[in-house]
């Protein structure tokens, strides 16, 4: 097996198998099936229209695939009862609530603060103690280096400062399973390398991570396990190490042409 | 003419008590239509068909009746099914119930522009519900309905002087009884015109303070 960080008894915090979704006939998903791990962190990588989001998408149920199951810790999301019945929006929220993301044009809240944004969630939604809640965030404001814009709102912040909240804002919810949709990409080149060393850090320490990204020097030093995508299908899968400098597969190779030496 | 305004100064706690009447039928009423206005935008909202047929039906109603036939029908026709209101709760109800359509309006308008994505974002993040709506959708509705709601209380004050036709002790129902009983009509109405434009430039200032919260969030 060159799945190599899988190990056999590892629990697959996510385990997404054999996912199909078609917007209006076009195949966006073609039987995708990727597992992550505990402590890992996944780089899905891909063209423009590979589908990368809306499998993301699908992990969350934000979009429900056609076919294909979708397993949070053993736990099946979006179908219940042996998967005829659709979950109610309560059930799907008990499950959504176990995972963070951070979106590619930050979506924080504009009418709350910086750190209402962050315990907004863990206090209305997990009904966690809110004086517990805001001490947690607070030393996520200070792990992400922006303490002082605790009572700021949101669109007095650059966007490197923005996609930081949005990191502690997933994080305060203490997520089995952090996915993140091209966080750096709509961010100015020179405040992509913040966000990315908050990123690593978060790897390194072990968060269970699924990133979308076009960093390839991201995907290269820090993940466990990087996957390929195109046209709604997974072309390759493997370590970085073996994934960058020698792929299997021709469209791989294609693909690191374009996209590691632009 | 100095005669006709010291005999206006001589009734002042009329115009006064008026003007608290006035001043009060709007307030409330435009609180209880703001928020029925907002449960009423839910409907307007929901992808059910069915319930967007029925609230949007009641919306265009609501519309398309002149304010002053909606008070008659409160409070000559209501008794006749039983619902018998004094004159002042009369006049409230007809305003709560017309201005809460124009808020459902105002609201469902904000509400389809906001940008989905925070929206979509609080699901993922385990909102739903009735939680997501108080919570995410309708605080960003609020900050950016500001100036259509202060032009709907400038309409609500101008509306509560129909309230005169029912005998509803309002500023225009005083200024009224007052140019009757001393016949100085121009004095009168030229400062019940004052005092209603006052209150124009109280909501103004109003409109201009949510403005300055809502600019610090843009
Ligand atoms: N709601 C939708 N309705 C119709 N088509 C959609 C919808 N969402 C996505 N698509 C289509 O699905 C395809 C895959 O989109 P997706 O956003 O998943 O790609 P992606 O890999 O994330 O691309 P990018 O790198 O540009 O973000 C695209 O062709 C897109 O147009
Ligand atoms: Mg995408």
């Amino acid at each position: 097996m060159t799945d190599t960080a899988v190990k056999a008894n590892d629990i697959s915090v996510l385990e997404i198998s054999g996912i199909t979704k078609t917007f209006d006939d076009k195949v966006v998903l073609d039987g995708v099936s990727l597992t992550v791990a505990r402590g890992q962190t996944v780089c899905l990588l891909g063209p423009s229209g590979s589908g990368k989001s809306t499998l993301l998408r699908c992990v969350n149920w934000l979009e429900r695939p056609d076919q294909g199951t979708v397993l949070l810790c053993g736990e099946r999301i979006g179908m219940r009862k042996g998967g005829v019945v659709p979950m109610g929006n309560a059930e799907l929220a008990r499950l959504r609530m176990r995972m963070g993301t951070v979106f590619q044009h930050f979506n924080l809240w504009p009418h709350l603060t910086v750190l209402q944004n962050i315990i907004e969630a863990p206090v209305h939604v997990q009904k966690r103690r809110r004086d517990e809640v805001i001490a947690e965030a607070e030393a996520l404001l200070e792990n992400v280096g922006l303490a002082d814009k605790r009572d700021a709102f949101p669109s007095r912040l650059s966007g490197g400062q923005k996609q930081r909240v949005g990191i502690a804002r997933a994080l305060a919810m203490k997520p089995e399973l952090l996915l993140f949709d091209e966080p750096t990409s709509a961010l100015d080149p020179e405040l992509v390398g913040e966000v990315i060393a908050v990123m690593k850090s978060l790897s390194q320490a072990g968060s269970t991570m699924l990133v979308v990204t076009h960093e390839m020097g991201f995907a290269r030093e820090t993940a466990d396990k990087v996957v390929l995508m195109d046209g709604g299908r997974i072309v390759e899968q493997g370590d970085p190490e073996q994934f960058f400098g020698n792929p299997r597969t021709e469209r791989a190779r294609q693909f690191l042409q374009r996209y590691v030496s632009a | 003419m100095m005669r006709d305004f010291s005999l206006i100064w001589q009734s002042a706690d009329r115009l006064l008590d008026g003007l608290i009447n006035t001043v009060l039928l709007s307030l409330v009423g435009a609180a209880l239509a703001l928020a029925l206005g907002a449960l009423l935008a839910i409907p307007l909202m929901a992808s059910n068909p069915v319930l967007r047929l029925v609230s949007r039906g009641f919306v265009d109603l609501m519309r398309c009746v002149p304010f002053l036939m909606l008070t008659y029908l409160v409070y000559y026709g209501l008794p006749r099914l039983g619902l018998r209101f004094d004159n002042w709760t009369a006049g409230l109800v007809a305003i709560v119930v017309y201005n809460t359509a124009y808020m459902a309006e105002i609201i469902r308008g904000i509400w389809s522009r906001l940008e989905r994505e925070t929206i979509e974002a609080a699901v993922a993040f385990g909102f739903h519900g009735w939680r997501l709506v108080s919570r995410i959708i309708l605080p960003q509705v609020m900050l950016a309905a500001g100036p259509m709601i202060g032009n709907q209380l400038i309409q609500i004050i101008k509306d509560t002087a129909f309230l005169t036709i029912i005998a509803v002790p309002e500023l225009t129902h005083a200024a009224n009884s007052i140019q009757a009983q001393y016949f100085i009509p121009f004095a009168t109405f030229i400062t019940a015109v004052l005092m209603y434009w006052a209150l124009c430039m109280v909501v103004e200032v109003g409109v201009y303070a949510v403005e300055r919260i809502a600019e610090r969030r843009r």
